[in-house]
């Protein structure tokens, strides 16, 4: 595979992707399975599926639009958190509630749109399952941009997320502006999932957010920790997870989540056996 | 000498068509250990959350360091201990280390652990006693030791003034009279300004050096010594409310 990752360029691409996004997946998702909202990944996804399909849509009618597919995968993946955020202040008492809405919001539009593009099609099934060899040089570009600048907002942003997170009041007592960093961590959520759709697509981006943490949170012993396994977990699960569905010629979507979920099930269960004997292996 | 460092004046809040606080005026002198007492209900949590500015200011005014609280931006001056400290989430991955850290108020990063904060953060869990914890995680440690991290954490930030709305909740008697011995320290020796909420009047009259009662309004104000002389009645009458004194004789 090696050899062929060197010649060619899409399966380069897809692998240096694969990369980028097991790196900033799991770093947000850190944060969004703390501050106990992975659901939120899902309905993005599917509000992205919505874009695609209304990129694909705008295509067929007229060929020289400029935006991509993708790039309106982003778009909306944008607005939809731009709209949960919206949503979740309207809701207070209920907050949860619009991840629901904007999840069934992002299907029904998907739907009208893959039907107005020419129903289901091949490109189509490579948003849903992912794929290895559907990335472009421009994709890979704007993919890499989106990874440096979650990258550096988390960097700076890391204190005010936290303490965000574990306790609202009291960050906003000390004086953090919790509405702004809340907008900025949504939308940097929308750019993950969009870039992490091409590889594992539409249906497991959720997927790759949460399952590294939760495997991470089984041995970390802070948070710092936690981001750290969590990225460890997810690389580990892209990089085995795409060369097994190169060979397999599996959709790289089901070989890296599978990858994950093993990964989790060996941690609980080492977790168990060392943790049988003494006390303090397991917190419950 | 005492000047204030909050002063409010004229209070009056409601939420929805429900009046909470009518004419509430009062000052926090620099220096003073004050008590805030009433019955469930009567507005305590409401004028905490009116000082710090996470609820809004409807009428009246309240000014913090001799500004308006709407202009007041806080930067470590002002620190808190919720009555709701103890409810977050019990499966947090976070150490006891990593939570006094979210009080530092500078511009920290994710590779935050300047040799400056860990200082800070050690010499804060010194004062409440669980320097040996700091590794721990938060949701393995007793609720009265969380209790002392959520102090530790408002402490980091060296504040001029510690608000706390009933800490005392959930721990033992035992462990109370250890926590005001704490309280006593921090207003004593590091010269921080307490205001602390309470139920228990029985308990605070002994430790603070102003009282202040509350029910929508404020019924008494003055020297708990004096609060301590009064007849069962008068007393019922200040607090506002029918008083079950939990007397504590040493
Ligand atoms: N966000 C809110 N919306 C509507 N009503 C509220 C809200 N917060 C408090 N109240 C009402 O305002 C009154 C005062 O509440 P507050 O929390 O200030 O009381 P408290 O003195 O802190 O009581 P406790 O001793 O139980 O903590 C109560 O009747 C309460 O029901
Ligand atoms: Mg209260």
């Amino acid at each position: 595979m090696i050899e062929a990752i060197l010649n060619y360029e899409l399966l380069r691409n897809t692998f240096i992707t694969g990369l980028l996004v097991g790196l900033i997946a799991p770093l947000l998702g850190a944060f969004i399975v703390v501050r106990r909202q992975a659901l939120i990944a899902d309905g993005l996804s599917h509000v992205t599926l919505a874009g695609i399909a209304f990129g694909m849509f705008l295509q067929k009618q007229s060929p020289v639009v400029m935006l991509t597919p993708f790039h309106f995968g982003m778009i909306f993946s944008v607005a939809g958190a731009i709209v949960i955020e919206k949503l979740r202040s309207v809701y207070q008492g209920f907050q949860e509630i619009a991840i629901p809405i904007i999840h069934s919001l992002g299907v029904g539009l998907a739907i009208i749109f893959i039907a107005l593009a020419n129903g289901i099609n091949t490109d189509i099934f490579t948003y849903l399952f992912g794929s290895v060899a559907a990335i472009s040089r421009k994709d890979l570009i704007l993919i890499s941009i989106t990874a440096v600048v979650v990258v550096i907002f988390v960097f700076i942003l890391y204190k005010k997320l936290l303490a965000l997170s574990f306790d609202e009041e009291f960050a906003r007592v000390s004086g953090i502006r919790a509405r702004t960093v809340h907008y900025v961590f949504v939308i940097l959520v929308a750019l993950v999932i969009a870039a992490s759709i091409r590889i594992v697509g539409v249906l497991l981006v959720s997927a790759l957010m949460t399952l590294p943490v939760a495997t991470s949170m089984r041995v970390a012993k802070s948070f710092k920790q936690t981001i750290w396994y969590s990225i460890l977990y997810g690389e580990a699960a892209v990089i085995i997870g795409l060369v097994s569905g190169y060979y397999l010629e599996i959709p790289p979507g089901g070989t890296i989540v599978m990858t994950a979920s093993i990964l989790l099930g060996l941690t609980l269960l080492v977790k168990k056996i060392n943790g049988s004997g003494k006390r303090g292996g397991e917190r419950s | 000498m005492a000047k204030p460092l909050v002063t409010v004046r004229n209070v009056f809040h409601r939420y929805d068509q429900h009046d909470v606080l009518e004419n509430v005026s009062f000052d926090v002198d620099e220096g003073s250990f004050v008590g805030l007492v009433g019955p469930n209900g009567s507005g305590k949590t409401t004028i905490i959350k009116l000082i710090l500015g996470i609820e809004k200011l409807q009428e009246g005014s309240i000014e913090i360091f001799g500004k308006p609280v709407q202009q007041f931006k806080n930067r470590g001056h002002i620190s808190f201990v919720s009555q709701k400290a103890n409810s977050f989430n019990r499966g947090f991955p976070a150490t006891a280390r990593e939570v006094v850290g979210m009080g530092l108020s500078d511009k920290t990063t994710f590779f935050q652990s300047s040799k400056k904060n860990d200082k800070r953060i050690i010499k804060a869990l010194t004062h409440v006693n669980m320097q040996e914890f700091a590794d721990r995680n938060i949701g393995d440690l007793s609720g009265g030791q969380q209790q002392r991290i959520f102090i530790a954490r408002a402490l980091v930030s060296q504040p001029e003034l510690l608000i706390l709305d009933e800490p005392t909740v959930g721990i033992d008697t035992d462990n109370v009279q250890q926590f005001y011995q704490l309280l006593s320290k921090l207003n004593k020796e590091l010269g921080i300004t307490l205001l602390l909420v309470s139920h228990d009047i029985g308990t605070i009259t002994t430790q603070v050096n102003d009282l202040l009662c509350l029910n929508k309004t404020i019924h008494y104000h003055g020297d708990p010594g004096e609060f301590e002389q009064l007849s069962n009645e008068e007393r019922s009458r200040f607090y506002g409310h029918d008083l079950h004194v939990i007397t504590h004789d040493h």
